[in-house]
């Protein structure tokens, strides 16, 4: 509707007006927040014009609502809205999104409706650059849905500056751990094992291997090792050699493998230590490499590691 | 059927208990284990880590917190991942990667809990596997075995264990049986030097069995003994009895290990009739319920009159949880599909037993071990006098009044 997005929660339906919305804002007194916005063109498969059309107009308003009240508000003074940049498909849409929103005292962008299965991300990468080059080079970009190691990569270089870590979440919820390099620039004796296969998560995996876990119905990736499979029983290996979590430091795939199979509490707590702290090493890789222009590097490497 | 009084297989056992202070009153002590792994003070709680984890909560935590001594389970172990693998990792504290000490059950316990799953002969117990279906005979020596494997600095008997609820031929059986066991144990044990065997005082609710258990056993030299076959359905007032009687036959030199009692009021008891390690599932058990354990009984966090208390747990608990999150926040994590309040109020629970336990031995060692008691049952129940009244009874018995 025009005054409100619908949102479903624990307690049913709410229909978020924008006093509402803002009132919460007020009580949680965020550092940054994500303004309300209309994404539903985002959600469909395909947009039609008229609904992209209106995605944005409503965005729009929402935002300049959002604005004023944020103004009257003391508490929120020190809070920084992000505006999100809707229109679907529609490439017209999408520019006039980042060109308006970029006209408001925003502190960021939100760039919504690029999440989705691979092939939702592949389609639409022209649209993401397009989207970036309107907006100023000195505000953040963030994206949502999108933390796959090779799809981060993608939005990355096409100006993408934040991402959410539901990934290695996922990761954890399925049994199991984080283990693609990310080490562009090997010491050579590290190559060595590496071609011995010591190591075998720079291999290629030829299958895709289906894993139902708990409301996470995600395939399970290249990037990771499966810790409940026979072969991990004896395997006194840490997760992954030279990480330094806790996990890695303390314990022992065998371990971890008698856990997931005995459905124990502290499968989930050690493998997400392990999956956040290889994560973020992976992103540290990503600062470095940006520094000393050795992204492609980087990037064929993650490639090499998709299967 | 008498018991074959087989002399004991091992020279002198080690005196691994060091008393350091008692009671003058009742039969309270304040001691040390000196075992491979350290030093553990006494009176001491044991959490019970089944698997080799304790429910979700790390080695670092659990050593953070004090705690120098945990359980596992030689039933379960035993099974998955099974004593090669463990052996493999260096024993149960390489695998688990524990630097404190270990005591591992014997497995027996399951003949009660698994009862349909299980059948006793003078051989041993057989076991049919829940997981595959395979049959397993668990004998004493077989115990002492897979216990051997995983390295615990205290191993415990096979005993032939009867719910305390059953009476009749069936206890008696069990309870000479039990000693038998426990030279058959002792015959099989591989590691003296390395690992110290309790034996396991058993003979239900009847006196007169018990009685001729603690003579018997009491002449085998095992470094320690415990007192089984109770904290099961029985009633309170015949509880305390047992381990009265059991306490006063047994060596004031050794350690005395209450198995199965874990309820603050009980452990106050029990360390007055002398009583100086305990384990119990309790902590960590109510803490996945959301109950909180606190002087004054527990709290329900789940429970709505909980939802804007923004203070901690307990104010004068030390505890990570109680130092960082309020009652608010969870019982909002309790009401979420996140399961993070488990392990914050099993941190906690695990604390206050520790710290319970603390409290205690300074105030033996400070010699107000009653007074300790009295200001306990104060606050646990509003009002010493309102001590449930074999609570009363049994501190009577050991020359500590309420009033």
């Amino acid at each position: 509707s025009l005054r409100s997005v619908s949102v479903w929660g624990v307690g049913g339906r709410v229909e978020m007006t924008v006093s509402k919305f803002m009132a919460i804002q007020q009580a949680l007194q965020p550092d940054w927040f994500q303004c309300l916005s209309d994404g539903e063109a985002s959600c469909e498969e395909t947009t039609s014009m008229k609904r992209a059309r209106k995605s944005v107009d409503r965005s729009l308003l929402f935002l300049d609502n959002c604005l004023r009240l944020q103004e009257e508000s003391e508490v929120l003074q020190k809070s920084v809205i992000i505006g999100v940049i809707e229109g679907g498909d529609v490439m017209e849409e999408r520019l006039r999104s980042a060109r308006e929103t970029a006209k408001r005292p925003v502190g960021g962008f939100l760039l919504d409706g690029f999440q989705g299965n691979p092939t939702t991300l592949d389609t639409r990468l022209h649209l993401l650059s397009s989207v970036t080059a309107e907006l100023p080079e000195d505000k953040p970009r963030l994206v949502s849905g999108v933390s796959r190691p090779d799809e981060v990569l993608e939005c990355i270089e096409r100006g993408v500056d934040l991402f959410e870590s539901f990934f290695p979440y996922q990761v954890t919820e399925r049994g199991c751990a984080l283990t693609f390099s990310f080490d562009y620039q090997p010491n050579p004796e590290e190559t060595l094992l590496q071609q011995n296969g010591t190591q075998e998560e720079i291999k290629c995996v030829d299958q895709i291997k289906k894993i139902k876990t708990t409301g996470c119905n995600q395939e399970m990736t290249s990037f990771e090792i499966n810790l409940k499979e026979k072969k991990y029983q004896e395997d006194f290996n840490p997760l992954v050699r030279e990480c330094s979590c806790y996990c890695c430091k303390n314990h022992t795939r065998a371990y971890i493998h008698h856990l997931l199979v005995t459905n124990e509490l502290l499968a989930g707590v050690l493998l997400m230590m392990h999956n956040f702290e290889h994560y973020f090493g992976f992103f540290h890789s990503i600062r470095e490499a940006l520094k000393s222009d050795r992204l492609a590097q980087l990037k064929e490497l993650i490639h090499k590691q998709v299967s | 059927m008498a018991a074959t009084a087989s002399p004991a297989s091992l020279d002198s056992a080690p005196r691994i208990m060091r008393l350091v202070a008692e009671c003058s009153r009742s039969r309270a002590r304040a001691g040390e284990l000196r075992l491979p792994h350290g030093l553990v003070a006494t009176p001491v709680f044991m959490p019970v880590g089944t698997q080799a984890t304790m429910k979700g909560i790390t080695a670092e935590q659990l050593d953070a917190l004090g705690c120098r001594i945990c359980l596992g389970n030689t039933y379960h172990l035993g099974l998955r991942p099974g004593p090669e693998l463990i052996q493999k990792a260096h024993g149960l504290h390489g695998f688990m990667n524990w630097p404190h000490n270990l005591l591992t059950d014997s497995g027996g316990f399951q003949m009660v809990s698994l009862v349909s799953l299980s059948e006793v002969t003078e051989e041993g117990v057989r076991f049919r596997s829940p997981y595959d279906g395979d049959e397993t005979l668990l004998s004493p020596e077989k115990s002492v075995q897979i216990q051997n494997a995983l390295g615990s600095d205290i191993i415990m008997q096979l005993d032939d264990v009867v719910s305390s609820t059953v009476t009749g031929p069936r206890v008696e059986e069990a309870m000479y049986r039990s000693i038998r066991w426990l030279d058959r144990c002792i015959a099989a044990h591989r590691q003296p030097d390395k690992q110290n065997l309790f034996a396991i005082i058993q003979g239900g609710l009847d006196a007169d069995l018990r009685a001729t258990c603690l003579e018997e056993m009491t002449k085998r030299d095992v470094p320690g003994f415990a007192i089984g076959g109770l904290s099961g359905g029985e009633s309170k007032a015949q509880f305390w009895k047992m381990v009265a009687l059991s306490t006063s036959r047994l060596p004031k030199d050794k350690p005395r290990y209450l198995m199965g009692v874990g309820y603050a009021t009980d452990l106050v008891v029990c360390v007055a009739l002398g009583c100086d390690m305990f384990d119990c599932v309790f902590p960590t058990r109510t803490a996945r319920f959301g109950s909180a354990l606190v002087p004054t009984g527990n709290l329900q966090l789940k429970k709505k009159l909980f939802e804007k208390d923004f203070g901690p747990i307990d104010p004068e608990c030390t505890c990570p949880t109680c130092q960082k999150h309020s009652r608010a926040f969870l019982h909002a994590l309790l009401h979420s599909d996140n399961t993070a309040a488990l392990h914050h109020l099993t941190v906690h629970n695990i604390a206050y037993q520790l710290q319970l336990m603390s409290a205690m031995r300074a105030s033996i060692v400070e010699k107000r071990f009653p007074e300790f008691v009295r200001s306990f049952m104060g606050t646990m129940y509003g009002d010493p006098t309102l001590c449930p009244t074999w609570a009363t009874e049994a501190l009577a018995s050991v020359g500590i009044t309420l009033d």
